[in-house]
């Protein structure tokens, strides 16, 4: 398991995609700290980046590193190593890479110019959402045998959490706007894990005042030990979900 | 050694393999042939877990290869197209295959040597022409020797002094007693290399037995001339049935 991460990891670093996207990271994060002194706007400003770049990102890179290490993951297929292995290394070094290009990225300009506990959390979430949507790229990319099928799922993936749920949970809020909706509203956040990442880096930022009483209502929530505790392991799940969802198809695929 | 049982292996619709049965023994050498899509290349890579049956299962030295993958460890494998990531190096393949069965110590590198590999340890695989990965190939079919050795295709696109290197070498594992299963279009390669012929028509066995026996059904002294032989009746075989559902 850990020989074949080793090479996964060898070939993924290798391409220069990794160096690439770590340097967009600190390029973002430099110039977004050059702007602003004030550490709550800057994590806000970071996060609102954050959450559009790094799924599209992830899925699109994911996808497209999966299709083309197709060869390799033949030839390791054929070799007396476990199905599981061959799957999971491929996915671990993708994690790997995602996750390494955001805390350098976001992480050196941090150390430069000084970070708080809310730009940790940040870190935490960008891991999180790379992780969650390079497993929804690798579901997308066992299901299907064809290159562009699989990218155009992992894209739609992306525009859904992203743009559409947001969008249907409006539309929800606004309709019923008559009824008490704090809970649905919690339940609706976290079946999304874009959601659930903004909601939890918000509540850290003292601006969940501005968002009436559902916003006080998620304070309360989200800043208690339970709450934390709860959306982590949503969180958690997200992450964990796709991935075994996508190892399973895989133990039964032919290549 | 090998022995496939009730195998059943569908591609959406396609039913590529129907109740198929063989068995493969230690010290024989087998020729695997048949028209193309008739579901050779399927077959080798369910030997070799790479595609998984619909139903039925096979054993390899006595044991399920269902959710098993030490036995491939046994098994030397040359694929039909040899496919290799674009950054590694020949060297680093070589290394990396010995890391995977780190049990072996002892490598026979006398096919690497033989066709010059060993001087182009730091080429990447994606500077190589076609033939030189299936040089690669065939290297590390025979790396670690195995006791199976499964062959698609192995002399596509070699050339001719390569073609005899690697004839050589079959030959020579062939009469250490192992098992080697070759598929090729041909016929006379097949003919000296191998003492054993299977056909495969649609899906099923058409024809299994010793090459000798193969000559005095057809009533052909010569391998290819009864191997044409046994295509017209597999194809006659198909007309009559097509016949047959029309009335």
């Amino acid at each position: 398991m850990f020989k074949l991460l080793k090479y996964a990891l060898y070939d993924i670093v290798k391409s220069r995609f990794a160096l690439l996207y770590t340097l967009f990271m600190v390029l973002v994060a430099i110039s977004i700290y050059q702007v602003s002194e004030d550490m709550s706007k800057v994590s806000l400003s970071l996060l609102n980046i954050m959450l559009m770049i790094v799924p599209l990102i992830s899925a699109i890179f994911a996808t497209t590193h999966f299709f083309n290490n197709l060869e390799f993951t033949e030839l390791m297929l054929a070799q007396p190593v476990k199905r599981r292995d061959v799957f999971l290394s491929q996915i671990l070094a993708v994690m790997f890479v995602l996750s390494l290009a955001i805390v350098i990225g976001f992480g050196v300009p941090m150390i430069l110019w000084g970070a708080d506990s809310s730009v940790l959390i940040l870190l935490g979430i960008g891991i999180g959402l790379s992780v969650v949507f390079a497993g929804l790229a690798f579901l997308a990319s066992v299901l299907t045998r064809d290159k562009a099928k699989a990218i155009g799922i992992s894209l739609s993936f992306w525009i859904y959490f992203s743009l559409v749920y947001d969008g249907f949970v409006l539309y929800l809020i606004y309709s019923l706007a008559d009824y008490p909706l704090e809970k649905p509203t919690l339940a609706l956040v976290f079946l999304n894990p874009v959601d659930l990442g903004r909601i939890i880096m918000l509540m850290q930022l003292d601006i969940s005042a501005l968002m009436g009483y559902t916003g006080a209502f998620f304070q309360d929530f989200f800043g208690s030990a339970k709450g934390i505790l709860l959306s982590s392991a949503v969180m958690f799940v997200w992450m964990i979900l796709p991935v075994s969802a996508a190892m399973r198809v895989f133990k039964r695929k032919d290549f | 050694m090998i022995s496939v049982q009730q195998i059943h292996k569908k591609f959406g619709k396609l039913e590529v393999l129907k109740d198929f049965n063989l068995e493969f023994e230690s010290g024989k050498s087998y020729a695997l042939m048949g028209p193309n899509g008739s579901g050779k290349t399927t077959l080798i890579k369910i030997i070799l877990g790479m595609v998984i049956p619909n139903a039925g299962d096979i054993l390899v030295k006595g044991n399920s290869i269902k959710g098993s993958f030490a036995y491939r460890s046994d098994i030397g494998y040359m694929p039909q197209i040899g496919r290799y990531p674009d950054n590694i190096k020949i060297g680093q393949l070589f290394s990396m295959m010995q890391d995977m069965r780190p049990d072996i110590k002892k490598y026979d590198m006398e096919l690497a040597s033989e066709f010059g590999l060993m001087d182009m340890l730091d080429k990447p695989m994606r500077t190589l022409s076609g033939g030189t990965r299936q040089k690669v190939s065939a290297s590390l079919a025979f790396m670690f020797r195995p006791d199976i050795l499964i062959l698609d295709e192995p002399t596509a696109g070699l050339d001719p002094i390569a073609v005899e290197i690697l004839k050589n070498k079959i030959i020579q594992e062939r009469e250490k007693g192992r098992l080697i299963l070759i598929t090729s279009h041909i016929l006379s390669e097949l003919d000296e290399l191998t003492n054993h012929a299977i056909y495969i028509h649609e899906g099923k066995v058409f024809f299994n037995d010793t090459t000798e026996s193969l000559k005095d059904i057809t009533g052909e002294s010569k391998f290819t001339t009864a191997i044409a032989r046994l295509m017209e009746w597999s194809l006659k075989k198909k007309q009559i049935k097509t016949e047959l559902s029309h009335v």
